[in-house]
Protein backbone atom coordinates (compact mmCIF):
# COMPACT_ATOMS: atom_id res chain seq x y z
CA UNK A 1 0.00 0.00 0.00
CA UNK A 2 1.31 3.41 -0.90
CA UNK A 3 2.25 5.95 1.77
CA UNK A 4 1.80 9.67 2.09
CA UNK A 5 4.41 12.38 2.56
CA UNK A 6 4.31 11.88 6.44
CA UNK A 7 4.33 8.51 6.20
CA UNK A 8 7.42 7.68 4.74
CA UNK A 9 9.17 10.36 6.70
CA UNK A 10 7.82 8.71 10.29
CA UNK A 11 8.95 5.04 8.65
CA UNK A 12 12.29 6.38 7.93
CA UNK A 13 13.14 7.98 10.77
CA UNK A 14 11.13 5.01 12.79
CA UNK A 15 13.46 2.50 11.04
CA UNK A 16 10.80 0.74 9.48
CA UNK A 17 10.03 -0.10 5.61
CA UNK A 18 6.13 1.00 5.96
CA UNK A 19 3.86 3.03 8.64
CA UNK A 20 0.17 3.78 7.81
CA UNK A 21 -2.26 6.24 9.47
CA UNK A 22 -2.95 5.30 13.50
CA UNK A 23 -0.01 3.12 13.90
CA UNK A 24 2.43 4.15 17.30
CA UNK A 25 5.88 5.38 16.26
CA UNK A 26 8.86 6.87 17.80
CA UNK A 27 10.80 8.70 14.99
CA UNK A 28 14.03 9.91 15.51
CA UNK A 29 14.00 14.13 15.90
CA UNK A 30 16.36 15.53 13.17
CA UNK A 31 15.50 19.07 14.61
CA UNK A 32 14.11 20.32 17.82
CA UNK A 33 13.38 23.79 17.53
CA UNK A 34 12.65 26.13 21.08
CA UNK A 35 11.98 29.83 21.74
CA UNK A 36 12.41 31.80 25.24
CA UNK A 37 10.04 29.25 26.34
CA UNK A 38 13.10 26.86 26.46
CA UNK A 39 13.08 28.34 30.01
CA UNK A 40 10.30 26.03 30.90
CA UNK A 41 11.88 23.08 28.78
CA UNK A 42 15.36 23.21 31.03
CA UNK A 43 13.27 22.82 34.25
CA UNK A 44 11.69 19.55 32.63
CA UNK A 45 14.87 18.57 31.18
CA UNK A 46 16.59 18.89 34.49
CA UNK A 47 13.78 17.02 35.80
CA UNK A 48 13.91 13.96 34.15
CA UNK A 49 17.63 13.24 35.67
CA UNK A 50 16.60 13.90 39.04
CA UNK A 51 17.51 10.89 41.01
CA UNK A 52 19.01 9.47 37.85
CA UNK A 53 22.91 9.71 38.80
CA UNK A 54 22.85 10.88 34.88
CA UNK A 55 24.46 13.96 33.91
CA UNK A 56 21.42 16.31 32.39
CA UNK A 57 22.92 16.69 28.98
CA UNK A 58 21.24 17.11 25.35
CA UNK A 59 21.22 14.18 23.46
CA UNK A 60 22.56 16.27 20.24
CA UNK A 61 23.39 19.97 20.65
CA UNK A 62 23.59 20.26 17.13
CA UNK A 63 19.84 18.89 16.38
CA UNK A 64 18.69 21.59 19.21
CA UNK A 65 17.77 25.33 17.86
CA UNK A 66 16.81 28.09 19.99
CA UNK A 67 15.97 31.87 18.57
CA UNK A 68 14.45 34.17 21.00
CA UNK A 69 11.66 35.83 19.43
CA UNK A 70 8.41 36.42 21.34
CA UNK A 71 9.44 39.08 23.97
CA UNK A 72 13.00 40.93 21.99
CA UNK A 73 14.28 43.08 23.65
CA UNK A 74 13.13 41.54 27.03
CA UNK A 75 10.15 43.68 28.02
CA UNK A 76 10.56 42.74 31.78
CA UNK A 77 12.60 41.41 34.51
CA UNK A 78 11.24 38.22 34.43
CA UNK A 79 11.89 37.95 30.74
CA UNK A 80 15.37 38.66 30.70
CA UNK A 81 16.08 36.80 33.70
CA UNK A 82 14.48 33.51 31.41
CA UNK A 83 16.56 34.80 28.47
CA UNK A 84 19.64 34.81 30.39
CA UNK A 85 19.30 31.45 32.03
CA UNK A 86 18.28 29.93 28.52
CA UNK A 87 21.90 31.65 27.30
CA UNK A 88 23.94 29.55 30.36
CA UNK A 89 21.92 26.37 28.73
CA UNK A 90 23.18 27.66 25.59
CA UNK A 91 26.54 27.68 26.14
CA UNK A 92 26.67 24.37 28.75
CA UNK A 93 25.25 22.02 26.44
CA UNK A 94 27.32 23.53 23.24
CA UNK A 95 24.07 24.11 21.44
CA UNK A 96 25.24 25.69 18.25
CA UNK A 97 22.16 26.60 16.35
CA UNK A 98 21.30 29.75 19.07
CA UNK A 99 20.01 33.19 17.56
CA UNK A 100 20.04 35.54 20.46
CA UNK A 101 18.50 38.88 20.16
CA UNK A 102 20.75 40.70 17.38
CA UNK A 103 20.56 42.89 14.41
CA UNK A 104 22.28 40.11 12.19
CA UNK A 105 21.32 36.99 12.85
CA UNK A 106 18.36 37.26 14.48
CA UNK A 107 14.64 37.06 14.03
CA UNK A 108 11.10 34.52 14.39
CA UNK A 109 12.05 30.94 14.76
CA UNK A 110 9.88 30.39 11.96
CA UNK A 111 11.86 32.61 9.88
CA UNK A 112 15.26 31.96 11.06
CA UNK A 113 15.04 28.11 10.67
CA UNK A 114 14.45 27.99 6.76
CA UNK A 115 16.45 30.88 6.41
CA UNK A 116 19.16 29.08 7.87
CA UNK A 117 18.74 25.78 5.94
CA UNK A 118 17.95 24.14 9.57
CA UNK A 119 15.21 22.41 7.83
CA UNK A 120 15.46 19.87 4.90
CA UNK A 121 13.15 17.92 3.45
CA UNK A 122 12.64 14.64 5.12
CA UNK A 123 12.67 15.83 8.61
CA UNK A 124 11.15 15.30 11.42
CA UNK A 125 11.10 18.62 13.42
CA UNK A 126 9.47 19.41 16.18
CA UNK A 127 9.10 22.85 18.45
CA UNK A 128 7.69 24.23 21.38
CA UNK A 129 5.59 26.49 19.03
CA UNK A 130 2.23 25.34 17.59
CA UNK A 131 3.14 27.30 14.35
CA UNK A 132 5.89 25.25 13.72
CA UNK A 133 3.38 23.66 11.17
CA UNK A 134 5.40 25.78 8.93
CA UNK A 135 8.70 23.95 8.25
CA UNK A 136 6.19 21.54 6.15
CA UNK A 137 6.68 24.55 3.53
CA UNK A 138 10.51 22.98 3.17
CA UNK A 139 8.46 19.16 2.88
CA UNK A 140 9.65 18.14 6.64
CA UNK A 141 7.02 16.64 8.81
CA UNK A 142 6.96 19.31 11.38
CA UNK A 143 4.42 19.86 14.50
CA UNK A 144 4.14 21.45 17.95
CA UNK A 145 4.53 20.33 21.23
CA UNK A 146 4.73 21.49 24.75
CA UNK A 147 7.66 21.81 26.88
CA UNK A 148 7.57 18.72 28.54
CA UNK A 149 7.66 16.40 25.17
CA UNK A 150 10.14 18.81 24.02
CA UNK A 151 12.40 17.98 27.56
CA UNK A 152 11.82 14.28 26.37
CA UNK A 153 13.04 14.96 23.28
CA UNK A 154 16.04 16.38 24.05
CA UNK A 155 16.67 13.68 26.55
CA UNK A 156 16.27 10.64 24.40
CA UNK A 157 16.44 12.51 20.65
CA UNK A 158 13.22 10.92 19.67
CA UNK A 159 9.52 12.24 19.46
CA UNK A 160 7.52 9.37 22.09
CA UNK A 161 4.82 7.64 21.27
CA UNK A 162 3.19 9.41 18.02
CA UNK A 163 0.33 7.83 16.46
CA UNK A 164 0.73 8.14 12.26
CA UNK A 165 -1.71 11.23 11.44
CA UNK A 166 -4.31 10.46 8.32
CA UNK A 167 -3.54 12.73 6.02
CA UNK A 168 -5.88 15.49 3.89
CA UNK A 169 -5.13 16.10 0.42
CA UNK A 170 -5.25 19.89 -0.36
CA UNK A 171 -5.56 20.20 -4.26
CA UNK A 172 -5.01 23.48 -5.55
CA UNK A 173 -5.40 24.83 -9.16
CA UNK A 174 -5.95 28.19 -10.78
CA UNK A 175 -3.97 31.35 -10.98
CA UNK A 176 -4.14 34.31 -8.14
CA UNK A 177 -6.02 36.94 -9.34
CA UNK A 178 -4.50 40.41 -8.40
CA UNK A 179 -3.85 41.63 -5.25
CA UNK A 180 -4.79 37.64 -3.67
CA UNK A 181 -2.59 35.45 -2.45
CA UNK A 182 -1.14 32.36 -0.32
CA UNK A 183 -2.67 34.15 2.52
CA UNK A 184 -5.92 34.30 1.17
CA UNK A 185 -6.20 30.53 0.15
CA UNK A 186 -5.20 29.21 3.74
CA UNK A 187 -7.90 31.80 5.13
CA UNK A 188 -10.59 30.18 2.90
CA UNK A 189 -9.16 26.85 3.37
CA UNK A 190 -9.53 27.35 7.25
CA UNK A 191 -13.36 28.50 6.68
CA UNK A 192 -14.17 25.95 4.82
CA UNK A 193 -12.14 23.13 7.17
CA UNK A 194 -13.37 25.12 10.54
CA UNK A 195 -10.95 25.56 13.41
CA UNK A 196 -10.62 21.94 14.23
CA UNK A 197 -11.58 20.40 10.70
CA UNK A 198 -7.56 19.13 10.77
CA UNK A 199 -7.38 18.23 14.42
CA UNK A 200 -4.71 15.25 14.59
CA UNK A 201 -4.27 15.28 10.43
CA UNK A 202 -1.94 16.89 8.42
CA UNK A 203 -3.06 18.54 5.52
CA UNK A 204 -0.95 17.70 2.29
CA UNK A 205 -0.35 20.44 -0.41
CA UNK A 206 -0.76 20.10 -3.96
CA UNK A 207 -1.52 20.61 -7.72
CA UNK A 208 0.01 23.59 -9.75
CA UNK A 209 -1.10 27.06 -7.89
CA UNK A 210 1.45 25.28 -5.34
CA UNK A 211 4.35 24.06 -7.60
CA UNK A 212 4.36 27.86 -8.81
CA UNK A 213 4.03 29.16 -5.36
CA UNK A 214 7.02 30.73 -3.54
CA UNK A 215 8.73 28.86 -0.36
CA UNK A 216 7.80 32.07 1.48
CA UNK A 217 3.51 32.12 0.25
CA UNK A 218 4.28 27.93 0.86
CA UNK A 219 5.85 29.01 4.62
CA UNK A 220 2.38 31.15 5.05
CA UNK A 221 -0.06 28.59 4.07
CA UNK A 222 2.13 25.75 6.35
CA UNK A 223 2.31 28.41 9.21
CA UNK A 224 -1.51 28.67 9.13
CA UNK A 225 -2.33 24.92 8.93
CA UNK A 226 -2.73 24.61 12.39
CA UNK A 227 -5.31 27.18 12.60
CA UNK A 228 -7.93 24.31 11.46
CA UNK A 229 -6.04 22.01 13.58
CA UNK A 230 -3.93 20.18 11.65
CA UNK A 231 -0.65 18.62 13.13
CA UNK A 232 1.27 19.80 10.12
CA UNK A 233 0.98 21.21 6.74
CA UNK A 234 3.36 19.97 4.40
CA UNK A 235 4.32 20.35 0.67
CA UNK A 236 6.18 17.65 -0.73
CA UNK A 237 9.58 18.58 -1.80
CA UNK A 238 10.41 20.08 -5.23
CA UNK A 239 12.76 22.03 -7.90
CA UNK A 240 11.23 25.09 -5.68
CA UNK A 241 12.52 23.57 -2.34
CA UNK A 242 15.97 22.62 -3.79
CA UNK A 243 16.23 26.21 -4.99
CA UNK A 244 14.98 28.14 -2.42
CA UNK A 245 17.55 25.79 0.03
CA UNK A 246 20.20 26.42 -2.27
CA UNK A 247 20.36 30.35 -3.35
CA UNK A 248 18.71 31.49 -0.61
CA UNK A 249 19.66 29.35 2.62
CA UNK A 250 23.16 28.48 1.22
CA UNK A 251 22.71 24.85 1.80
CA UNK A 252 25.21 22.99 -0.38
CA UNK A 253 25.25 19.63 1.22
CA UNK A 254 22.92 16.78 -0.32
CA UNK A 255 19.27 17.39 -0.34
CA UNK A 256 16.73 14.51 -1.07
CA UNK A 257 13.20 15.54 -1.34
CA UNK A 258 10.33 13.02 -0.14
CA UNK A 259 6.99 12.69 -2.67
CA UNK A 260 4.24 10.56 -1.75
CA UNK A 261 2.93 7.50 -3.37
CA UNK A 262 0.61 7.59 -6.37
CA UNK A 263 -1.47 5.03 -4.01
CA UNK A 264 -0.92 7.09 -1.07
CA UNK A 265 -4.26 6.88 1.19
CA UNK A 266 -5.96 10.25 1.88
CA UNK A 267 -8.61 10.53 4.60
CA UNK A 268 -9.96 13.30 2.38
CA UNK A 269 -9.17 15.45 -0.25
CA UNK A 270 -10.44 19.42 -1.05
CA UNK A 271 -9.96 20.79 -4.36
CA UNK A 272 -9.94 24.60 -4.47
CA UNK A 273 -9.85 26.61 -7.63
CA UNK A 274 -8.31 29.88 -6.81
CA UNK A 275 -8.60 31.68 -10.11
CA UNK A 276 -11.99 33.42 -8.39
CA UNK A 277 -11.13 33.81 -5.17
CA UNK A 278 -11.96 37.16 -3.53
CA UNK A 279 -9.48 38.73 -0.38
CA UNK A 280 -10.26 37.01 2.62
CA UNK A 281 -10.75 38.30 6.19
CA UNK A 282 -10.89 36.01 9.25
CA UNK A 283 -13.35 38.05 11.74
CA UNK A 284 -13.42 38.47 15.63
CA UNK A 285 -13.07 36.14 17.84
CA UNK A 286 -12.31 33.12 15.73
CA UNK A 287 -9.77 32.11 12.43
CA UNK A 288 -12.54 30.00 11.06
CA UNK A 289 -14.85 33.04 10.72
CA UNK A 290 -13.78 33.95 7.23
CA UNK A 291 -15.38 36.17 4.89
CA UNK A 292 -14.90 37.69 1.19
CA UNK A 293 -13.67 41.44 2.34
CA UNK A 294 -16.76 42.73 0.37
CA UNK A 295 -18.58 41.60 3.40
CA UNK A 296 -16.68 43.84 5.85
CA UNK A 297 -15.32 46.62 3.84
CA UNK A 298 -15.70 50.03 5.38
CA UNK A 299 -14.69 48.73 9.37
CA UNK A 300 -12.97 51.15 11.01
CA UNK A 301 -9.52 49.98 11.82
CA UNK A 302 -7.26 51.71 14.78
CA UNK A 303 -4.10 49.34 14.11
CA UNK A 304 -2.55 48.17 11.07
CA UNK A 305 -0.34 45.56 11.87
CA UNK A 306 2.10 43.81 8.94
CA UNK A 307 4.81 41.18 9.59
CA UNK A 308 5.13 37.84 11.61
CA UNK A 309 6.15 34.35 10.76
CA UNK A 310 2.89 34.58 8.78
CA UNK A 311 3.58 37.32 6.30
CA UNK A 312 6.75 39.58 7.59
CA UNK A 313 9.05 38.03 4.58
CA UNK A 314 10.49 40.30 2.08
CA UNK A 315 7.97 39.52 -0.76
CA UNK A 316 4.95 40.39 1.77
CA UNK A 317 6.92 44.19 2.79
CA UNK A 318 7.51 44.38 -1.18
CA UNK A 319 4.06 44.33 -1.70
CA UNK A 320 2.78 46.42 1.36
CA UNK A 321 5.44 48.93 0.09
CA UNK A 322 4.26 49.26 -3.47
CA UNK A 323 0.82 50.31 -2.11
CA UNK A 324 1.93 52.51 0.56
CA UNK A 325 4.61 54.23 -1.70
CA UNK A 326 4.30 58.20 -1.44
CA UNK A 327 1.20 57.51 0.43
CA UNK A 328 0.25 58.37 4.18
CA UNK A 329 -1.21 56.24 6.99
CA UNK A 330 -4.83 57.85 7.74
CA UNK A 331 -5.40 60.02 10.96
CA UNK A 332 -6.78 57.98 13.77
CA UNK A 333 -4.71 54.85 12.49
CA UNK A 334 -1.38 53.83 13.23
CA UNK A 335 1.02 51.02 11.28
CA UNK A 336 3.02 48.93 13.01
CA UNK A 337 5.24 47.32 10.33
CA UNK A 338 7.52 43.55 12.03
CA UNK A 339 9.97 41.98 9.46
CA UNK A 340 10.51 38.26 9.92
CA UNK A 341 14.01 38.79 10.24
CA UNK A 342 17.22 40.46 10.94
CA UNK A 343 18.08 39.76 7.35
CA UNK A 344 15.19 40.24 5.72
CA UNK A 345 14.78 43.82 7.55
CA UNK A 346 18.43 44.74 5.98
CA UNK A 347 17.07 43.27 2.79
CA UNK A 348 13.96 45.77 2.92
CA UNK A 349 16.44 48.53 3.48
CA UNK A 350 18.28 47.92 1.07
CA UNK A 351 15.35 47.95 -1.50
CA UNK A 352 14.01 51.09 0.16
CA UNK A 353 10.86 49.53 1.94
CA UNK A 354 11.74 50.29 4.97
CA UNK A 355 11.72 53.89 4.12
CA UNK A 356 8.47 53.54 2.09
CA UNK A 357 6.96 53.21 5.24
CA UNK A 358 8.48 55.85 7.32
CA UNK A 359 7.69 57.65 5.05
CA UNK A 360 3.87 56.57 4.76
CA UNK A 361 4.19 56.81 8.47
CA UNK A 362 4.05 53.42 9.94
CA UNK A 363 6.50 52.75 12.76
CA UNK A 364 9.04 50.19 11.65
CA UNK A 365 9.45 47.55 14.75
CA UNK A 366 12.62 45.37 15.19
CA UNK A 367 12.09 41.44 14.55
CA UNK A 368 10.48 39.75 16.45
CA UNK A 369 7.28 38.29 17.30
CA UNK A 370 5.64 41.94 18.17
CA UNK A 371 2.18 42.34 19.31
CA UNK A 372 0.57 38.80 17.41
CA UNK A 373 0.61 37.53 21.11
CA UNK A 374 0.03 40.35 22.93
CA UNK A 375 2.58 39.84 25.32
CA UNK A 376 5.18 42.61 24.82
CA UNK A 377 4.28 45.78 22.60
CA UNK A 378 1.63 46.92 20.06
CA UNK A 379 -1.24 46.09 22.85
CA UNK A 380 -5.15 47.55 21.68
CA UNK A 381 -6.94 49.94 23.57
CA UNK A 382 -10.77 49.27 24.89
CA UNK A 383 -13.43 48.99 22.24
CA UNK A 384 -10.04 49.16 19.70
CA UNK A 385 -9.49 46.67 16.01
CA UNK A 386 -6.76 45.80 14.24
CA UNK A 387 -6.22 44.57 10.90
CA UNK A 388 -3.16 42.70 10.84
CA UNK A 389 -1.23 39.76 9.04
CA UNK A 390 -0.80 37.54 11.70
CA UNK A 391 -2.47 34.36 12.04
CA UNK A 392 -4.62 34.27 15.65
CA UNK A 393 -7.69 37.01 15.95
CA UNK A 394 -8.57 34.99 19.34
CA UNK A 395 -10.36 37.26 21.98
CA UNK A 396 -7.74 38.61 23.91
CA UNK A 397 -4.93 37.93 21.43
CA UNK A 398 -3.27 41.41 21.37
CA UNK A 399 -3.09 41.49 24.84
CA UNK A 400 -7.02 43.11 25.58
CA UNK A 401 -10.10 41.20 25.74
CA UNK A 402 -11.99 44.12 24.95
CA UNK A 403 -10.52 44.59 21.73
CA UNK A 404 -11.12 42.80 18.44
CA UNK A 405 -8.59 41.71 15.73
CA UNK A 406 -9.34 40.77 11.85
CA UNK A 407 -6.73 39.25 9.60
CA UNK A 408 -5.63 39.56 6.36
CA UNK A 409 -3.53 39.45 3.69
CA UNK A 410 -0.22 42.42 3.34
CA UNK A 411 -1.72 44.25 0.35
CA UNK A 412 -5.03 44.13 2.33
CA UNK A 413 -3.51 45.57 5.12
CA UNK A 414 -1.48 48.18 3.46
CA UNK A 415 -4.60 49.46 1.06
CA UNK A 416 -6.72 49.44 4.53
CA UNK A 417 -4.07 51.94 6.67
CA UNK A 418 -4.17 54.80 4.01
CA UNK A 419 -7.98 54.63 4.61
CA UNK A 420 -8.48 54.10 7.52
CA UNK A 421 -10.85 51.10 7.04
CA UNK A 422 -11.09 48.01 5.94
CA UNK A 423 -10.37 48.50 1.94
CA UNK A 424 -10.58 46.10 -0.73
CA UNK A 425 -7.27 46.40 -2.76
CA UNK A 426 -8.33 45.62 -5.92
CA UNK A 427 -10.62 48.67 -5.90
CA UNK A 428 -7.17 51.16 -5.61
CA UNK A 429 -6.60 52.63 -2.51
CA UNK B 1 -18.43 12.61 42.04
CA UNK B 2 -17.33 16.16 40.60
CA UNK B 3 -19.19 19.31 40.44
CA UNK B 4 -19.18 21.60 37.21
CA UNK B 5 -18.12 24.84 38.05
CA UNK B 6 -18.25 26.21 34.87
CA UNK B 7 -19.38 25.09 31.10
CA UNK B 8 -18.07 27.06 28.32
CA UNK B 9 -18.47 27.06 24.31
CA UNK B 10 -16.73 25.97 21.42
CA UNK B 11 -12.87 26.60 20.78
CA UNK B 12 -11.66 27.96 24.33
CA UNK B 13 -8.43 28.95 23.33
CA UNK B 14 -5.66 28.98 24.65
CA UNK B 15 -5.47 32.26 25.10
CA UNK B 16 -8.62 32.49 26.68
CA UNK B 17 -7.29 29.66 29.18
CA UNK B 18 -3.45 31.24 29.69
CA UNK B 19 -3.48 34.84 27.75
CA UNK B 20 -0.20 35.03 26.39
CA UNK B 21 0.94 38.45 28.49
CA UNK B 22 1.60 36.03 31.19
CA UNK B 23 3.44 33.16 29.60
CA UNK B 24 6.99 34.75 30.92
CA UNK B 25 5.60 33.06 34.26
CA UNK B 26 6.63 29.24 33.44
CA UNK B 27 6.72 27.55 36.86
CA UNK B 28 3.40 25.35 37.49
CA UNK B 29 3.49 26.65 41.21
CA UNK B 30 3.09 30.12 39.68
CA UNK B 31 1.03 29.84 36.85
CA UNK B 32 -2.15 29.19 38.19
CA UNK B 33 -2.92 32.36 39.56
CA UNK B 34 -3.28 33.79 35.61
CA UNK B 35 -5.83 30.68 34.84
CA UNK B 36 -8.52 32.63 33.23
CA UNK B 37 -6.93 35.92 33.54
CA UNK B 38 -9.78 37.40 31.19
CA UNK B 39 -12.33 36.12 33.16
CA UNK B 40 -12.09 37.85 36.36
CA UNK B 41 -15.14 36.84 38.17
CA UNK B 42 -13.96 32.85 37.27
CA UNK B 43 -10.16 33.51 38.10
CA UNK B 44 -11.48 35.32 41.69
CA UNK B 45 -13.06 32.52 42.60
CA UNK B 46 -10.17 29.98 41.37
CA UNK B 47 -7.90 31.97 43.00
CA UNK B 48 -10.39 32.30 46.52
CA UNK B 49 -10.33 27.91 46.32
CA UNK B 50 -13.97 28.01 46.70
CA UNK B 51 -14.29 24.73 43.99
CA UNK B 52 -13.11 20.99 45.78
CA UNK B 53 -9.57 19.23 43.78
CA UNK B 54 -11.34 17.43 40.91
CA UNK B 55 -14.28 20.07 40.11
CA UNK B 56 -14.61 19.86 36.42
CA UNK B 57 -14.80 22.88 33.54
CA UNK B 58 -17.34 21.53 30.93
CA UNK B 59 -15.82 22.41 27.08
CA UNK B 60 -17.44 22.30 23.53
CA UNK B 61 -15.99 21.37 20.36
CA UNK B 62 -12.32 22.03 20.29
CA UNK B 63 -11.09 22.61 23.71
CA UNK B 64 -7.56 24.12 23.93
CA UNK B 65 -6.98 25.06 20.70
CA UNK B 66 -4.07 27.02 19.55
CA UNK B 67 -0.74 27.68 21.31
CA UNK B 68 1.37 24.99 22.57
CA UNK B 69 1.73 27.08 25.72
CA UNK B 70 1.87 23.87 28.47
CA UNK B 71 1.27 26.97 30.97
CA UNK B 72 -2.34 26.23 29.92
CA UNK B 73 -2.58 22.71 31.37
CA UNK B 74 -0.38 23.69 34.81
CA UNK B 75 -2.72 26.48 35.78
CA UNK B 76 -5.73 23.84 35.75
CA UNK B 77 -3.63 21.16 37.29
CA UNK B 78 -2.83 23.43 39.70
CA UNK B 79 -6.10 23.52 41.14
CA UNK B 80 -6.51 20.04 40.28
CA UNK B 81 -9.29 20.22 37.79
CA UNK B 82 -10.39 18.34 35.38
CA UNK B 83 -12.28 19.35 31.75
CA UNK B 84 -15.13 17.36 29.97
CA UNK B 85 -15.03 18.48 26.66
CA UNK B 86 -16.87 17.06 23.33
CA UNK B 87 -13.36 17.48 21.35
CA UNK B 88 -10.57 18.63 22.44
CA UNK B 89 -7.22 20.52 20.89
CA UNK B 90 -4.41 17.91 19.51
CA UNK B 91 -1.99 19.80 21.14
CA UNK B 92 -3.76 20.80 24.53
CA UNK B 93 -4.65 17.37 24.96
CA UNK B 94 -1.14 16.02 24.39
CA UNK B 95 -0.13 18.54 26.92
CA UNK B 96 -2.52 17.39 29.25
CA UNK B 97 -1.90 13.51 29.75
CA UNK B 98 2.01 14.77 29.92
CA UNK B 99 1.15 16.76 32.97
CA UNK B 100 -1.22 14.23 34.14
CA UNK B 101 -3.68 17.19 34.05
CA UNK B 102 -7.57 14.80 33.75
CA UNK B 103 -9.14 15.24 30.36
CA UNK B 104 -12.27 13.87 29.17
CA UNK B 105 -12.91 13.56 25.47
CA UNK B 106 -17.28 12.71 25.44
CA UNK B 107 -19.22 14.46 22.23
CA UNK B 108 -22.06 14.55 23.39
CA UNK B 109 -21.81 16.04 27.00
CA UNK B 110 -24.43 17.86 28.23
CA UNK B 111 -23.91 19.98 31.67
CA UNK B 112 -25.15 22.79 33.11
CA UNK B 113 -22.94 24.77 36.28
CA UNK B 114 -23.86 23.12 39.37
CA UNK B 115 -24.33 19.64 37.84
CA UNK B 116 -23.04 16.73 39.64
CA UNK B 117 -20.40 14.39 36.99
CA UNK B 118 -19.63 10.97 37.61
CA UNK B 119 -16.30 10.28 35.65
CA UNK B 120 -16.10 6.50 34.70
CA UNK B 121 -14.11 4.35 33.06
CA UNK B 122 -15.79 4.73 29.71
CA UNK B 123 -18.58 7.12 30.30
CA UNK B 124 -19.67 10.17 31.74
CA UNK B 125 -22.38 10.08 34.07
CA UNK B 126 -24.75 13.05 34.91
CA UNK B 127 -25.91 12.35 38.32
CA UNK B 128 -28.02 15.61 38.57
CA UNK B 129 -30.03 14.85 35.18
CA UNK B 130 -29.37 11.24 34.93
CA UNK B 131 -27.97 11.42 31.99
CA UNK B 132 -24.83 9.07 30.73
CA UNK B 133 -22.98 9.60 28.00
CA UNK B 134 -20.01 8.43 26.02
CA UNK B 135 -16.48 8.72 26.17
CA UNK B 136 -13.81 9.03 23.31
CA UNK B 137 -11.00 6.40 24.59
CA UNK B 138 -7.70 8.92 24.75
CA UNK B 139 -5.24 7.97 22.08
CA UNK B 140 -3.58 4.40 22.96
CA UNK B 141 -0.28 5.59 22.28
CA UNK B 142 -0.01 8.15 24.68
CA UNK B 143 -1.87 4.95 27.93
CA UNK B 144 2.28 4.31 28.94
CA UNK B 145 2.56 7.67 29.56
CA UNK B 146 -0.84 8.14 31.28
CA UNK B 147 0.51 4.53 33.44
CA UNK B 148 3.73 6.03 34.64
CA UNK B 149 1.90 9.42 35.55
CA UNK B 150 3.47 11.33 33.17
CA UNK B 151 5.53 12.11 30.34
CA UNK B 152 8.35 13.02 33.17
CA UNK B 153 8.41 9.61 34.64
CA UNK B 154 7.86 7.78 31.24
CA UNK B 155 10.72 9.26 29.96
CA UNK B 156 12.87 9.03 32.98
CA UNK B 157 12.39 5.01 32.79
CA UNK B 158 13.38 5.10 29.54
CA UNK B 159 16.42 6.97 30.15
CA UNK B 160 17.54 4.86 33.03
CA UNK B 161 16.14 1.21 30.26
CA UNK B 162 19.24 3.13 27.60
CA UNK B 163 21.56 3.17 30.56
Amino acid sequence: MGMTVVEKILARASGLAAVAAGEVVEPQVDLAMSHENAALVINQFQEVFEGTGLAAKVWDPSRIAIIFDHRVPAESPKTATNQKKIRGFVADNGITKFHDIRGDVGGICHQILPEYGYVRPGFVVVGTDSHTTSHGALGAFSFGVGATEMASAWSLGIAMNIEVPATIKVVVQGEFPPFVGPKDLILNLIGTLTAQGANFKVLEFHGETIRKMSTSGRIAICNMSVEAGATSGIVPGDAETVRYLREEAGVTDAITCVTPDADATYVRTVEIDVSGLAPQIACPHMVDNVKPIEQVVGTKVQQIVIGSCTNGRLDDLADAAAILRGKKVAEGTRMLVFPASSKIFAQALDKGYILDFMKAGAVVMNSGCGPCLGVHEGALGDNEVALSTTNRNFKGRMGNPKSEVYLCSPVVAAASAITGVITDPRKGA
Amino acid sequence: MAKVIITLGNDISTDDIYPGRYMATVLPTETPQFAFADRTDFNAQLKARTFLPGSVIVGGENFGCGSSREQACSTLKGYDLAVVARSISRIFLQNSINLGLQVVICPGIEASEGDELEIMEDQVLNRTTGLAFAQVKLPAARKGIMDAGGLIPYTRARLMARG
